[in-house]
C-alpha cells in the first residue's frame, strides 16, 4: 500500500488522461477487498455501524450522516428494495463525480455492492448525467467485468447476497439531482420532486424502501470498509470523516479538483492546489460549494472546507467544488447567469420556482442592462425571503436564492452603481 | 377523534388525520388555495394556503407551512393572520399574475372565477412585474371544452383530474418551468367522456364550457335552478342556468351520496335538445299549428267517445305519469316499456326491497374493495358509476399508503407507494370496454354466459347456491378466482342492470350479493337502469306496450295518449306501424319531436326538464325532485297540465283537481304507498325562508329591463311560480336554502364553484340539510332466504346465425342528448360489431357493408371488426336511428351485401 493510496484513497488510482484501471489493476491495488471483507466477514448492521463510526456525510451537498440514512430504512419483510447512485452531477461549478466516475469506475461498484448490502438491497441502479457519455462507457465496461468476475450476479463473495446493477443515463434536467425527483424520473415519469414525508426510506422507487447516495460518499465506503472508520476519521482535519474532492472554477491559475484531507482550508484550496489567482485578477468572492451556496469573499480564506465551518461562515460546503469571482468580472452579471440557469432548470411544479425565478432572472437582466430601478433591490430581497426553505416544494429555489441573498449583501453597492448609472460597470 | 387546533389564538375541536387546509375550511375559515381539492387530495403544488406552524403557546417566531400538506395534530398552533404568512400567500397570486392575462372583462371565466377570488382574498393589488409574459397557442379540444392556455395558473388539477382521476389518456402536461403546457399532444378531441368537468375544476378561465361561449352570459346574469340529469338512470344532480328563456349551461350540483364534484359529458352537454330551433312550441293537429282553444276544443271532441289508453314513460316524471294514469284510469295505465324491460325493472325492485344487499349509492360504490360488474359496459351505460368504480379501485391503495403512514390525501404520496397496485375488479361483459384497463379480469361473455360466470362465482362462496353443472374447469376455476377476491372483501359490490337485457344476469348478480351476505361479507349492489325515471315508472306500475298492443288488437282500444315516448324506440317498427295504423287517435304530449310525434292527430308541447317540475327516481330508488330555471314559453305547458287540462274536457270522470304541482305529487304519493315518500323529496311550493321565496337569480342579475327593450320599456312583471318555493326573480331570502333547493352557489368571498365548500357540513362532505331526496325501496325486514332463478343454458352458437345483443355509446345511445348540437357534433355513423375470424369467414372486412335480418327487421350498415366478441355473437349500437326498432338481443342473420356503406 502506498503512501498516496493511504492518504488519497478516492483518487490514488486515478491517472488524469489515461484510462481508468480494469478489474485486474483494481484487484491489484486491494480492490474489492473492503467488499469481500464486508461479505464474508461482516453483518449488514456490522457494515452500517462503521460507516457511521467513520463519520462519513453525503457528499452530494446536505452533508446528512451516511450511515445514520441507511438507518432510516425499516426492517427487510421480503420485497424489493433499491440502492440509487445520484450520478446526476449538474450542480454548476461541480465536477467531482466525472473525475471519479471515468477515472476509477470499479471503486464506485464496490462501494454500491458493500452499501447495497448494508442496507439488504438486492437492486442497485446508477442514474448518470445524461452528458457523461464517457463516465457511462467506463461504467458500462466496469459492469461487465464486475458480472464476469461474478462481483454482481447471484451469491456474492460465497455469501447468501443477490445484487443486480443498473446503469441509467439521465434526460437531462437539472432537477434530477434531487433525489425524490429523480425517483420519479427513473419510473418514467416527469422529474418532480415528491413529498417528504414519506421519505424514499419508506416509499421510494416503485414505492419500495430506497436509499439515494452521491457517487463520491459511495466510493469512500470501500476504503472504510478495509481500513477501518478510525483510519478513515484520522484523514480528516476536523470532525467530518475522510478525505473530500475539493475543486476549483474560475480565474485561478490552475482549475481543477483534488482529494485533500477534509476541512483543507479555502487558502490552502485556491493558493497552493489552484495556484492562486491569474495575474490581473483579485478574488472578490466565491461560491464553497457549487453555485446554490451562498458567497464568501476574503475574509473568509482562512475558514476550514467542512461542513460545520462552512455553515458558520454562512455558506454551505455544498459539494466542495468552489466557483470564484474575480474583480473584472461583474457580480451582478454573474447571479444573472445563475438565476438563468435555474428558473430554466425549474421543473415547473411549485409556484414560487416557477415564476419566481424568472422575474429575479429579468430583474437582474434589467440591472445589467441598465434598466435597473431603485425598488428592484427591494423585490430581489422579496424574492430571495419568499423563495426560501419550506416555502417552496423541493430544494431548488432556496438553493437558488443563496448566491443572490449573499450576492446582495456583498455586493450591493455594485447593483447600486448598476442602476444608478443606467449601465453596466464593467461593460 | 376530534383534537384541539388553535388558530389565531382561538381553540377549535376537529379530526386528527386531516390535513390543515382542509380543516381550516371546514372551520369555514377564507383561506386561499389552487392546486388542493377535496376529491383530488393535496399536492403542494400551487404553495397558496400558507399558515405559520407554532411550537408551542410560547413560540412566537413559527415557520410558514403549507396548510394543505401538513397533518392535523393535538395541540397545534396555528396562525392564518400572521404578517409573514399573509406576505407569502399575497406573494403566491403576485407571481401568478405574474403571467395571467389581464383580460378578466373578456373571459368568461370572469365573475366566477376562483383566481379571482383568491387574488382578492390574499389582498394582492398592484402589478410589479414588467417584463414581458409567456405566451401559448392553444388547442382545438373538441365541442365541449374550449382551451385558453395564456390564463393558466399551472396549479395541475386538470391533469389531475383528467388522468389520475377520470383516467383519460390523451391529455397531459407538457413543457417545463415557466412554460409548463396543459393540452393533448396535438388539437383533437378531449377522447375521456368526463372532460367536461375540466370547465369547474380549472380554477380559472383555461378550460371553459364551449357551449356556454356560443351563447355566453355571466354567472350572475343567469338564472339557476336544481335540477337532475335526465340522460341516465342514476341521478346525478345538476344545475341549470337559463338566461333570456335560454338554457345556457349545465354545471355538476353536489351531492355527497351520487355525483359528488363531478359529471359525464352527456350529462353536462346533453341538454341542447331542450333548445333546437326546430322544437315545436304551438300544439299541433295534423301537423297544423292550433291554439290552446282549439286545441282543446278538437280534445273535447275526440276524448268523450274515445276508448283510450295511456303510455307514460320513463324520461318523464312521476308526477306526469301519475297524471295520465288518473286520466286514463290505472287499468288503461300502460308504462310504455316493452313487456322485457318492464320485467326486468320489476325484478331489480324486487331484489332491492327483498334482497340481501341494499343498492349502493355512488359514494358506496366508490368505497367498495372488490367489484363485478355483470353484463354492463358502465362507461356507457352509467358513466358516472365507471367514475366511481375507478376510484373503487384504488383501496388497496390506500391500505398500502396508510400502512406506511401516509395519509390517504397526500395524493402523489399515495400513488407513488401504491405504483399499480389496485383492489379487484372483474368485469364480465360482451365486448371491451374502457374499464378493463382497470380490470383485474376481463372476461368476453354473451349474456347468458355472464349469468353462468355469476352463478358460478355464488357458488363458489356458498355451496348452496345454484350449481353450474356443466361448466368447464377453466370456467369454474376463474369463478374461484373472482370468488375468492369478493369474498376476502370487507365491502364487496356486485353490478349489474338491464342493458344487456337478461333476467338471469340480474338473478344471478342478486344471489352473488346473497352468498356474500351468508358469508358475513356487507355487500352492495349497484343495479344500472336506462333512463332518468325507469325505477320511478316501474314502482308505479302498470300495463306494458305489448299489452297496449294486444289492446288495440282486440278492439277494445282506438285512442293512445302517449306521454314523453317514442314508442318505436320500444318495439319493432312493424308492430308499432300496425298499431297505430288501427287507432283513431294517437295523441302525443311531448317536448321532443319524434317518429311516434310525426304521427300525432294532435301534438302537444310539454315542458322540458328546465321549464317543469317534478320528481324522478333513480336507480337506488331515490326520489329527487328537479325544478324549472325558467317558464314554459309559447303554447308550452308541463304534461301534467295538459293532462289536467284533458280531463277536465272529457266530460266524464272526475276532473283532475290540480292546481299546483304539489297536488300531483301528493295524490301520487297518496294513491301509490310505493311512492309515499316522494313528497319528502325537496320541501313543497309553500316553503318559505323568512316568508319569503328563494329567487332564482343571483342579485346581481342585471339588464332586467333591457332583455325586454325590443318590446317594451317597461319592466314586465316576473312570471308567477305556483308549483314550488322558487321565484323567477332576484328578490327573496337571501339565507342558504335547503339542499334541494339551492338555485346556485354563491358565498361572500366565493364567487366560483367551489363556493360550495360554504354549504357544506365540512368540505367534501354532506351538505349541510342533509342529503337530498327520499329514499323509496325500504329493504324488507324478512329479506329472502332462497336463491333466485335458475342457472341458464349454456351459450350454443348456431350456425349461420349470431346472437346479437345491444352495445351501448354514452354520445348516441340515449335519445335526448344525441339531438344535442356538441353531441350531434360526434356521434359515429352505427355498425354492425363481429368477432374478426367469423367476418373473415363471411369475407367482411372492416368498414364493409354488410346486411342483418333480426326478428322480421332488415338493416343494412358497415360492419366494424371487435377481436374481443365471442366467436358466433355480434353488437349493435342501441339507441340509434338505425337500431331502433329491433329487439335486442336476438338471433340474426349476417351476410355480406354489394355496395357502399
Amino acid at each position: 500500500m502506498t503512501d498516496d493510496a493511504m492518504s488519497r484513497p478516492l483518487t490514488a488510482a486515478i491517472r488524469p488522461g489515461a484510462p481508468p484501471p480494469g478489474i485486474a489493476d483494481y484487484r491489484r491495488s486491494g480492490g474489492y477487498l473492503g467488499a469481500a471483507k464486508a461479505l464474508r466477514e461482516m453483518t449488514p448492521d456490522k457494515v452500517r455501524e462503521e460507516v457511521t463510526a467513520a463519520a462519513l456525510r453525503g457528499r452530494g451537498g446536505a452533508g446528512f450522516s451516511t450511515g445514520r440514512k441507511w438507518g432510516f430504512l425499516p426492517k427487510p419483510d421480503g420485497g424489493d428494495r433499491y440502492l440509487v447512485v445520484n450520478g446526476d452531477e449538474m450542480e454548476p461549478g461541480t465536477f467531482k463525480d466525472r473525475l471519479l466516475l471515468e477515472g476509477n469506475p470499479h471503486q464506485l461498484i464496490e462501494g454500491v455492492i458493500i452499501s447495497a448490502f448494508a442496507v439488504r438491497a438486492s437492486h442497485a441502479i446508477i442514474f448518470l448525467r445524461g452528458e457523461y457519455v464517457l463516465a457511462a462507457q467506463r461504467l458500462e465496461v466496469a459492469l461487465e467485468e464486475a458480472a464476469a468476475a461474478g462481483l454482481v450476479g447471484q451469491g456474492l463473495f460465497g455469501s447468501g447476497f443477490d445484487l443486480d446493477i443498473q446503469l441509467h443515463s439521465s434526460a437531462g434536467r437539472y432537477i434530477c439531482g434531487e433525489e425524490t425527483a429523480l425517483l420519479t424520473s427513473l419510473e418514467g415519469r416527469r422529474a418532480i420532486p415528491r413529498a417528504k414525508p414519506p421519505f424514499p426510506q419508506t416509499s421510494g422507487l416503485w414505492g419500495c424502501p430506497t436509499v439515494v447516495n452521491n457517487v463520491e460518499t459511495l466510493c469512500n465506503v470501500p476504503h472504510i470498509i478495509r481500513h477501518g472508520a478510525a483510519w478513515f476519521r484520522a484523514l480528516s482535519r476536523g470532525e467530518d470523516g475522510g478525505t473530500k474532492i475539493y475543486g476549483a472554477s474560475g480565474r485561478v491559475r490552475r482549475p481543477g479538483a483534488w482529494e485533500l484531507p477534509m476541512g483543507t482550508t479555502v487558502r490552502e484550496i485556491i493558493e497552493e492546489h489552484a495556484g492562486g489567482m491569474q495575474d490581473g485578477y483579485r478574488l472578490r468572492g466565491f461560491l464553497p460549494g457549487g453555485a446554490s451556496t451562498e458567497f464568501l469573499t476574503a475574509e473568509h480564506l482562512d475558514v476550514a472546507m467542512d461542513f460545520a465551518s462552512v455553515e458558520k461562515a454562512g455558506s454551505r460546503l455544498g459539494t466542495g467544488t468552489m466557483v470564484i469571482l474575480d474583480d473584472r468580472t461583474c457580480p451582478v452579471g454573474m447571479l444573472q447567469n445563475l438565476e438563468h440557469f435555474f428558473a430554466q432548470e425549474s421543473c415547473g411544479w411549485c409556484t414560487p420556482c416557477r415564476d419566481g425565478l424568472p422575474w429575479t432572472e429579468r430583474i437582474l437582466e434589467a440591472i445589467e442592462d441598465g434598466r435597473g430601478r431603485p425598488e428592484d433591490l427591494d423585490l430581489l430581497a422579496m424574492h430571495v425571503d419568499h423563495l426560501g426553505m419550506g416555502k417552496t416544494f423541493c430544494a431548488l429555489a432556496p438553493g437558488a436564492m443563496e448566491p443572490l441573498a449573499s450576492g446582495l449583501k456583498y455586493f450591493r453597492a455594485d447593483f447600486e452603481r448598476h442602476i444608478a448609472e443606467g449601465r453596466c460597470p464593467w461593460r | 377523534m376530534a383534537v384541539t387546533l388553535t388558530i389565531d389564538g382561538r381553540a377549535f375541536q376537529v379530526e386528527a388525520g386531516d390535513n390543515l387546509l382542509h380543516a381550516c375550511l371546514s372551520l369555514g375559515f377564507n383561506l386561499p388555495y389552487f392546486c388542493w381539492h377535496p376529491a383530488l387530495g393535496s399536492v403542494g403544488a400551487c404553495r397558496q394556503c400558507a399558515v405559520k406552524q407554532f411550537r408551542d403557546a410560547g413560540d412566537h417566531a413559527g415557520r410558514l407551512v403549507m396548510a394543505c400538506m401538513t397533518p392535523v395534530a393535538d395541540g397545534m398552533h396555528l396562525s392564518i393572520e400572521d404578517g409573514e404568512a399573509k406576505s407569502f400567500r399575497a406573494s403566491v397570486i403576485e407571481w401568478l399574475m405574474t403571467n395571467h392575462p389581464h383580460d378578466c372583462p373578456v373571459c368568461p371565466e370572469g365573475g366566477e372565477c376562483h383566481l379571482q377570488d383568491m387574488t382578492v382574498m390574499t389582498g394582492h393589488v398592484r402589478r410589479r412585474y414588467r417584463f414581458h409574459k409567456r405566451t401559448f397557442r392553444n388547442q382545438y379540444l373538441g365541442p365541449f371544452v374550449a382551451h385558453e392556455m395564456n390564463r393558466c395558473i399551472a396549479c395541475y388539477r386538470c391533469v389531475r383530474f383528467y388522468r389520475d382521476y377520470a383516467g383519460g389518456q390523451d391529455f397531459d402536461v407538457f413543457a417545463s418551468h415557466r412554460y409548463v403546457y396543459f393540452g393533448r399532444a396535438e388539437d383533437g378531441r378531449l377522447e375521456n367522456e368526463f372532460s367536461g368537468n375540466l370547465v369547474e375544476i380549472c380554477p380559472t378561465g383555461v378550460f371553459t364550457d364551449k357551449p356556454l361561449g356560443r351563447l355566453y352570459a355571466r354567472k350572475w346574469d343567469m338564472a339557476g335552478a336544481p335540477s337532475v340529469c335526465v340522460h341516465c338512470g342514476l341521478g346525478c344532480n345538476v344545475t341549470v342556468n337559463a338566461r333570456a328563456g335560454h338554457l345556457r349551461r349545465l354545471l355538476n350540483r353536489y351531492h355527497h351520496q351520487i355525483n359528488g364534484y363531478f359529471l359525464c359529458d352527456r350529462g353536462r352537454f346533453g341538454h341542447g335538445f331542450a333548445d333546437l330551433p326546430e322544437r315545436i312550441r304551438q300544439p299541433l293537429r295534423q301537423s297544423h299549428p292550433l291554439t290552446r282553444d282549439a286545441t282543446l276544443r278538437h280534445l273535447a271532441g275526440i276524448l268523450p267517445a274515445a276508448k283510450p289508453i295511456g303510455i307514460g314513460s320513463p324520461r318523464a316524471s312521476l308526477e306526469a305519469n301519475f297524471a295520465l294514469r288518473q286520466l286514463v284510469g290505472p287499468d288503461r295505465f300502460h308504462l310504455g316499456l316493452a313487456a322485457e324491460e318492464q320485467r326486468l325493472l320489476s325484478l331489480i325492485i324486487d331484489i332491492l326491497q327483498k334482497g340481501p344487499a341494499p343498492a349502493a349509492t355512488l359514494a358506496d360504490a366508490e368505497q367498495a374493495d372488490a367489484v363485478l360488474v355483470l353484463g354492463e359496459d358502465l362507461p356507457n351505460t352509467a358513466p358516472r358509476l365507471a367514475l366511481a368504480l375507478r376510484q373503487a379501485t384504488r383501496r388497496q391503495a390506500f391500505a398500502i399508503a396508510g400502512r406506511l403512514g401516509i395519509p390517504s390525501w397526500l395524493d402523489n404520496a399515495v400513488r407513488d407507494a401504491a405504483q399499480q397496485e389496485k383492489s379487484p375488479l372483474f368485469i364480465a361483459t360482451l365486448d371491451a370496454t374502457r374499464l378493463d384497463n382497470l380490470a383485474t379480469a376481463v372476461f368476453r361473455l354473451p349474456d347468458m354466459e355472464v349469468a353462468r360466470l355469476g352463478y358460478a362465482i355464488a357458488q363458489a362462496i356458498d355451496d348452496d347456491a345454484p350449481k353450474v353443472s356443466d361448466g368447464s374447469a377453466e370456467f369454474l376455476s376463474q369463478a374461484q378466482v373472482v370468488a375468492q377476491a369478493l369474498a376476502e372483501a370487507q365491502r364487496p359490490l356486485i353490478v349489474a342492470g338491464t342493458s344487456s337485457g337478461s333476467r338471469a344476469v340480474i338473478e344471478a348478480a342478486a344471489n352473488l350479493a346473497w352468498a356474500l351476505c351468508r358469508r358475513g361479507r356487507a355487500a352492495q349492489l349497484s343495479m344500472v337502469v336506462p333512463e332518468c325515471d325507469s325505477l320511478g315508472l316501474a314502482l308505479m306500475g302498470g300495463g306494458n306496450l305489448a299489452e297496449a298492443f294486444a289492446a288495440v288488437d282486440a278492439g277494445a282500444v282506438d285512442t293512445f295518449i302517449v306521454l314523453e315516448n317514442d314508442l318505436y324506440r320500444r318495439a319493432e317498427r312493424s308492430a308499432v306501424d300496425a298499431c297505430l295504423n288501427r287507432l283513431r287517435h294517437l295523441l302525443v304530449i311531448d317536448h321532443s319531436s319524434h317518429q311516434t310525434a310525426a304521427r300525432a292527430e294532435i301534438f302537444l308541447p310539454a315542458a322540458d326538464f328546465a321549464e317543469s317540475d317534478g320528481t324522478l327516481v333513480n336507480n337506488e330508488g331515490r326520489a329527487q325532485r328537479f325544478f324549472s330555471v325558467r317558464p314554459p314559453s309559447g303554447g308550452i305547458q308541463e304534461s301534467w297540465r295538459w293532462l289536467r287540462d284533458m280531463a277536465a274536457v272529457r266530460h266524464e270522470g272526475e276532473p283532475l283537481p290540480w292546481r299546483q304541482l304539489d297536488d300531483v305529487t301528493a295524490a301520487c304519493a297518496k294513491a301509490l304507498p310505493g311512492l309515499s315518500d316522494i313528497t319528502n323529496a325537496a320541501p313543497g311550493a309553500g316553503f318559505r325562508i323568512a316568508g319569503a321565496k328563494i329567487p332564482r337569480q343571483p342579485q346581481r342579475y342585471s339588464g332586467r329591463t333591457a332583455l325586454h327593450a325590443d318590446r317594451t320599456m317597461h319592466e314586465p312583471k316576473p312570471a308567477e311560480d305556483p308549483d314550488t318555493p322558487l321565484a323567477y326573480s332576484m328578490e327573496g331570502a337571501a339565507t342558504k336554502p335547503p339542499p334541494s333547493l339551492i338555485p346556485f352557489v354563491w358565498a361572500p368571498a366565493w364567487n366560483s364553484v367551489q363556493a360550495i365548500n360554504k354549504f357544506q357540513q365540512e368540505v367534501g362532505g354532506p351538505l349541510r340539510g342533509g342529503p337530498a331526496g327520499s329514499l323509496l325501496i325500504h329493504r324488507s325486514r324478512q329479506a329472502r332466504r332462497t336463491y333466485l332463478g335458475e342457472v341458464p343454458r349454456p351459450f350454443a352458437p348456431r350456425r349461420g346465425r349470431w346472437w346479437i345483443e345491444p352495445l351501448y355509446a354514452i354520445f348516441g345511445s340515449e335519445e335526448l342528448s344525441r339531438m344535442s348540437a356538441p353531441i350531434a357534433e360526434i356521434l359515429t355513423s352505427p355498425t354492425v360489431a363481429l368477432p374478426p375470424a367469423d367476418a373473415a369467414r363471411l369475407g367482411i372486412t372492416e368498414g364493409a357493408l354488410v346486411e342483418l335480418r333480426l326478428g322480421g327487421e332488415i338493416r343494412r350498415m358497415p360492419a366494424t371488426l371487435h377481436p374481443a366478441l365471442p366467436p358466433g355473437t355480434g353488437g349493435l349500437l342501441a339507441g340509434t336511428p338505425e337500431s331502433i326498432g329491433l329487439i335486442l338481443p336476438g338471433w340474426g342473420e349476417i351476410k355480406a351485401c354489394e355496395g357502399t356503406p
